[in-house]
């Protein structure tokens, strides 16, 4: 037995007896680095109610400043970019609403342009179909920058804002449910155009909307914008220049607040964006306050152009492509329990033609095929480029569809914003970015 | 499919209009490329009820692009060919389809052609949106492919490189070098397909855990579904359920 500073022994009548002392305290701490053994590593989540659902933070903090911060994701993957290639094509359409559960109508979209554009049908989509999708995108934009500036007000410790924010994005939920059957997970853009068209009384609401939600932003803006624990919390927070921005790819809010007017819809348009008046707001801090701002201002911008889409929906139209190759037979209906099959014409087809039930039957279990080839089609999600690589090989179902998820991307930029601040700033920080992990893990 | 705009002589008998998208030719032209992944159900055939099963359709191979390509394509290929001096070498194939271009790169150019993508005046693609792989089980011996989606903010542009590598040796440069933002999508396509990314900082599984065997989006993975017995009748998993294709 060796002896040690530590533990003396010697033989007694019952044996040998250690005795343990204390070591040499002060040789203890000079043999150490008083910086790094400061250092203490914190996990925050998976289920820490500041991350924006199941995401894990690792962080090696020094005191209350941040020396190193990792995320680990994957804890939502549920595997929709598999489950897509056992579906149809149209099928596709139910799942991917499901990615990004603040903006379904806008995974909708991207996915039916990519289809559209394999089956070569992108210039066939009827005016009205595209300006309902622009309407439909706007309204779920100004939502999805609800629960942001919700969410960001609570975990910054403004509760009221959580309950207004939350209040107003209930006002367009109940739009959707009165449009689509549903408040989230809609399937109500497909490959061809929409579900069904837009019931009048949805028009009336919407108008509501656009009367009341000005005021409604007025009054955000009074409780944060001059609030002294607000400007603190979140001026300098955080700041990712463009360079920054580019070289993670980061995209949305988070670069235009940097002071890049990036925005797909006006750089490169889709669904006829090019004929809606509208301003891409940018701030030059690159800050939590500028995302903040930007934020708020793009709400005011929707708000534009959900009123003009409004206005051009007066003129009638099909919502859907004519080929009835592409498009469903069935006229659906919202019922108690959603959309679905209209019971009129399910009885006409029933009853009446046989070719129809064929049709009908043939096209919603086989589905239609698509051409062999590869496309990428991205849009503006309110989080950034959103983006779809779909593969045909001229079969019904897909054979590989890609998102490009702007929270996936975007969230590695976390490290880069949150290191070198205070802990409580990857919160204000991790927030800004706007990450929704249903949408990052898949 | 027959050319809806050769309108036949009606002698003044009102001809139905040929609706709007009728004419992409989509429906029952083109059969699958390969047999990945595909249902079985005890039929080796192609799964058709129509009662014309044993016909066989041509598939339209995606063809190499001549000169000119048509729109900007021309100019990125020339600005390439000018800044990148191994570019003969490093260039396998041309592709252009659906107004989208398609550079088809040797796997272990890739980050050379990134950089130079990035850095040369006339090129300017700044961005690197996407990362993603492509398992093309059966149809290329090279057969798992990672697309690179590059947009040029100064120009408005974008194209695609891919690269294809074997299932054996799956190995290729890593981009991050050159766009960092590639990191995490590359380590997606490392858990996903098994591509493994030489000269990337930490490529470890990002989406499943850890400790999980096998590349979950190779088209020859089991999907190990649990046959569900719903009424006393049996539904198999997806990928043995009966397809139609």
């Amino acid at each position: 037995m060796t002896t040690s500073n530590y533990a003396t022994e010697r033989e007694t009548t019952e044996g040998k007896v250690f005795t343990v002392t204390g070591g040499d305290w002060d040789t203890v701490v000079s043999g150490t680095d008083p910086i790094n053994d400061e250092r203490i590593v914190v996990n925050m989540g998976p289920q820490h109610p500041s991350t924006h659902g199941v995401l894990r933070l690792i962080l090696e903090l020094e005191g209350e400043t941040v020396r190193e911060a990792r995320s680990v994701i994957g804890y939502l993957h549920t595997g929709i970019e598999k489950n897509l290639e056992y579906r149809t094509w149209v099928q596709g359409s139910t799942f991917v609403t499901r990615m990004d559960y603040l903006s379904p109508l806008f995974n909708e979209t991207a996915y039916a342009l990519a289809v559209e554009k394999l089956l070569g049908i992108s210039d066939d989509i009827t005016e009205r179909a595209n300006t309902i999708r622009v309407l439909m995108m706007e309204l779920n934009r100004i939502s999805s920058h609800l629960v942001w500036i919700a969410t960001t007000g609570m975990e910054l410790g403004a509760i009221s804002i959580m309950l207004y924010g939350f209040r107003e994005r209930e006002y367009i939920l109940e739009i959707f449910e009165i449009i689509t059957g549903l408040r989230m997970n809609h399937a109500y853009v497909r490959p061809g155009g929409v579900a069904q068209d837009v019931p009048e009384d949805a028009i009336i609401k919407i108008r509501e909307f656009l009367k009341l939600m000005p005021k409604r932003l007025k009054e955000y803006e009074d409780l944060l914008s001059g609030q002294p624990i607000w400007i603190e919390r979140t001026k300098n927070v955080a700041v990712l220049d463009v360079t920054g921005c580019l070289a993670l790819g980061v995209t949305g809010p988070v670069l235009r607040s940097a002071g890049l007017a990036w925005d797909l819809r006006k750089t490169m348009p889709y669904c006829g964006y090019e004929t809606y008046e509208f301003d891409v707001p940018t701030h030059t801090d690159g800050d939590v306050w500028g995302r903040y701002q930007v934020r708020l201002a793009e709400i005011r911008e929707s708000l534009k152009i959900v009123e003009q889409a409004v206005d051009r929906l007066a003129k009638p139209g099909p919502v859907m492509v004519a080929d009835r190759k592409i498009a469903w037979p069935a006229q659906l209906a919202i019922g108690i329990d959603g959309m679905g099959n209209s019971l009129e014409h399910v009885a006409k087809i029933m009853g009446q033609s046989m070719e129809s039930l064929i049709h009908h039957f043939k096209l919603v279990t086989e589905g239609f095929r698509v051409p062999p080839g590869q496309v990428y089609v991205a849009i503006e999600s309110p989080r950034g480029e959103l983006g779809v690589h779909a593969v045909s090989d001229g079969g019904t179902r897909p054979y590989r569809v890609h998102y490009r998820e702007p929270s996936f991307v975007n969230l590695q930029a976390l490290p880069a914003i949150s290191e070198g601040g205070l802990i409580a700033d990857v919160i204000a920080g991790g927030a800004s970015l706007d990450p929704v992990m249903g949408g990052c893990d898949r | 499919m027959t050319a809806p705009q050769d309108k036949p002589n009606d002698g003044g008998v009102p001809v139905p209009v040929t609706p709007a998208g009728a004419s992409s030719g989509a429906p029952a032209e083109h059969p699958p490329s390969s047999p990945a992944g595909r249902g079985m159900f005890g039929n080796q055939g192609s799964g058709d009820v129509s009662g014309y099963g044993g016909l066989v359709r041509q598939r339209r191979p995606i063809e190499a692009a001549s000169r000119p390509f048509g729109g900007y394509f021309d100019e990125v290929y020339d600005a390439l060919e000018e800044a990148y001096p191994g570019f003969a070498d490093a260039i396998e194939k041309v592709v252009v389809d659906r107004g989208e271009l398609t550079l088809h790169i040797r796997p272990e150019r890739i980050a050379e052609v990134c950089q130079v993508m990035r850095d040369d005046l006339a090129l300017r693609f700044e961005l690197c949106s996407s990362v993603s792989g492509v398992d093309y089980l059966g149809a290329d011996e090279r057969r798992l492919h990672v697309v690179y989606h590059l947009t040029s903010m100064t120009y408005r542009r974008r194209v695609r490189l891919e690269a294809a590598v074997p299932v054996e040796d799956p190995h290729l440069p890593s981009v991050t070098a050159v766009y960092p933002t590639a990191d995490w999508q590359e380590r997606e396509a490392y858990d996903m397909f098994g591509i493994v990314f030489d000269g990337h900082p930490s490529l470890t599984r990002i989406l499943m855990p850890d400790d999980w065997e096998g590349h979950p989006q190779r088209k020859d993975y089991p999907l190990g579904g649990v046959p569900v017995e719903y009424k006393g009748a049996e539904i198999p998993p997806p990928d043995r359920r009966r397809s139609y294709q």
